[in-house]
């Protein structure tokens, strides 16, 4: 049998294709955190909540009402959205004038509060979710045995973020977008509605959250305080990319679930830790993050 | 003699007089080591401006430490406070020196992914006895004398901590060191230009704010006998944020008014409204910020200043 390092080929490549799959996520994640920070300069706490939020949804909406997983996977992140807009407007308007430490203390709140509604509801039990029929089973690639859904979750996610990414760079929405991030006053003197395209870019990154949460539910075990971990990751993730690249967050996320599945083999210990440790190392080395550009 | 005065004076001999009149001693040791944590934190979110999401690490840290020499090496309780608060600073040092790097928001963040590494290690590390926790750490003796066992005896000491950390964070807030931190605070660009190395004043307010905060969390470990994965947790963190926020960041009493409220409310409020505490929290957090940015101090000084 071949081997790496020690280790057999099929293993190496069965833990990368779980870190892709992890690394998928952290882009899909990392990216709708972005995308907000750069119109609101909030830096969203809640979005580890509002992945969880997706989750849920999926789970109650195929025990409740039958609703399909490819149902789902559109109408979810359209709820989740509409719940995000709705926190927009009631909670995060209202401070859009003040320091953004205030907007990271606001939506840690809101994601406490969601979480232990959560809890409350549906207790620390894990839940688990189907895996849809038509992707059960797994290829046979001959080296390994891929296993269909999780070939779907990586394919799905980098398409999601490289649509996105091609909408932001070369649609007029996009250039709005940009233009927005750059000089929101002098945009709207040009008679665009800012405070809507800022409304409903929140309710965008906070439905790329929910839709992430959709394509885990099937892989991991669903529990109210599964995006609280996992937010702190994208932290890390965001502040090694730097937050100034779209394409920057959907690769560094990529890459560093690739790290990370790796690390799983050849020194499980550091598993959990080695995304941080990268990012005091890129820290002390280029401050701005790997895409960043330096600003005060 | 003027209100502050009269207020602190008042409030000391309350402190003084408070297990006579039958408040359990180790609520209120418990009260008093979260008030030093909160005063440790107001030093760097309060007058240097620095919004720390991981001083959780620090608490937690030196509370492990110190617990695990104290129970498994049976080193005295002072030697293992020092020895508790001295890996706090050490600790503070390492983060500092990455986090400062980057400003603000981000600044945030990194001391978060920070604190998530301590946690992890915590979790894995042998000595920490991982999910069950460190646990019947002795209280000792201070001196080889004064016997610790006894919860009022513990409790005077733990007041007197309380009371030298209070007066040090005044003195330091009204040294020169502190007012360059308040300036850095207000104009960084504008402390830059006149001259003041500002990453090795902020390196020394986040050196200080850990250090205090590992002396507290060693003398929680004390008080409860305890150490859990909850102390160097996420949620404790944001805790102290909460307790800060909601007494008044940038005064002295505020994060102490703070720490009664959210200590009492987790202790009590649990018994009546079972599992929503966190609900609860999450939304005081949500309303603080909204509506209540000054704090309870604030709002009183501020009424204060108008009459």
């Amino acid at each position: 049998m071949t081997e790496i390092f020690g280790m057999p080929l099929v293993v190496v490549l069965g833990q990368l294709m779980l870190g892709l799959v992890n690394g998928a996520f952290y882009a899909l994640l990392s990216l709708g955190l972005a995308v907000i920070f750069g119109l609101l300069g909030v830096v969203n706490f809640a979005h580890g909540a509002f992945y969880t939020l997706g989750a849920f949804a999926a789970i109650l909406g195929f025990q409740w009402f039958g609703v399909s997983y490819w149902v789902s996977l559109w109408l979810v992140p359209l709820v989740v959205g509409a719940l995000g807009i709705v926190v927009e407007r009631v909670l995060l308007t209202r401070i859009k004038r003040l320091e953004p430490l205030y907007g990271l203390l606001l939506t840690f709140g809101l994601a406490l509060a969601i979480v232990g509604l959560l809890q409350r509801v549906f207790g620390s039990s894990g839940f688990s979710y189907p895996v849809p029929e038509a992707l059960q089973g797994a290829f046979n690639l001959g080296f390994m045995i891929l296993p269909k859904y999780r070939a779907w979750v990586i394919v799905a996610s980098i398409a999601v973020c490289f649509g996105t990414w091609l909408i932001i760079e070369r649609t007029k929405l996009g250039a709005t977008l940009r233009a927005a991030t750059e000089n929101a006053p002098l945009l709207q003197s040009f008679g665009v509605n800012v405070p809507l395209l800022v409304m409903l870019t929140y309710g965008a990154g906070v439905a790329l959250a929910a839709l992430a949460g959709v394509l885990a539910a099937p892989v991991i075990v669903v529990t109210p305080d599964m995006g609280v971990s996992l937010v702190t990751v994208v932290f890390a993730v965001v502040v090694i990319g730097g937050m100034g690249s779209i394409l920057g967050s959907i690769v560094t996320g990529l890459v560093l679930g690739v790290i990370e599945g790796l690390t799983k083999v050849f020194y499980p210990e550091a598993s959990n830790i080695v995304v941080f440790v990268i990012m005091a190392l890129v820290l002390l080395f280029r401050p701005a993050g790997l895409f960043g550009r330096e600003q005060t | 003699m003027t209100a502050p005065r009269m207020f602190y004076g008042g409030l000391l001999i309350a402190a003084l007089a408070a297990p006579m009149v039958g408040i359990y001693p180790v609520f209120m040791m418990k009260v008093i080591c979260f008030a030093m944590f909160a005063c440790a934190f107001n030093l760097m979110l309060g007058y240097g401006g620095l919004l720390s999401f991981g001083h959780a690490a620090f608490f937690g840290a030196a509370a492990y430490v110190s617990g695990w020499l104290a129970a498994v090496h049976g080193l005295g309780t002072l030697y293992s406070l020092i020895a508790g608060t001295l890996v706090a600073v050490l600790l503070g040092v390492v983060f500092g020196l990455v986090a400062i790097r980057r400003h603000g928001i981000y600044f945030a963040m990194v001391t978060l992914a920070l604190s998530q590494l301590v946690y992890f290690l915590c979790l894995e590390a042998p000595f920490t006895r991982g999910e069950n926790g460190l646990q019947e750490i002795p209280r000792g003796a201070l001196f080889g004398v004064i016997d610790l066992r006894s919860d009022v005896v513990l409790y005077y000491f733990v007041l007197a901590c309380f009371i030298g950390v209070f007066l040090l964070i005044r003195r330091i807030v009204h040294s020169p060191f502190g007012q360059v931190l308040t300036a850095i605070r207000e104009n960084e660009s504008r402390a830059v230009s006149l001259g003041y190395d500002v990453a090795r004043y902020k390196l020394l307010a986040f050196v200080l704010s850990a250090g205090l905060a590992g002396l507290a969390g060693s003398l929680k470990a004390v008080v409860l006998g305890f150490v859990t994965l909850a102390d160097v947790a996420q949620g404790n963190s944001g805790e102290v944020i909460l307790m800060t926020l909601l007494g008044g960041m940038g005064t002295f009493f505020g994060p102490v008014l703070g720490a009664v409220v959210v200590v009492t409310l987790q202790e009590y409020l649990s018994d009546i409204v079972g599992g929503w505490v966190t609900v609860i929290i999450g939304v005081v957090f949500v309303l603080c910020v909204l509506t209540f940015r000054k704090g309870i101090f604030g709002e009183i000084e501020a009424l204060r200043r108008r009459l």
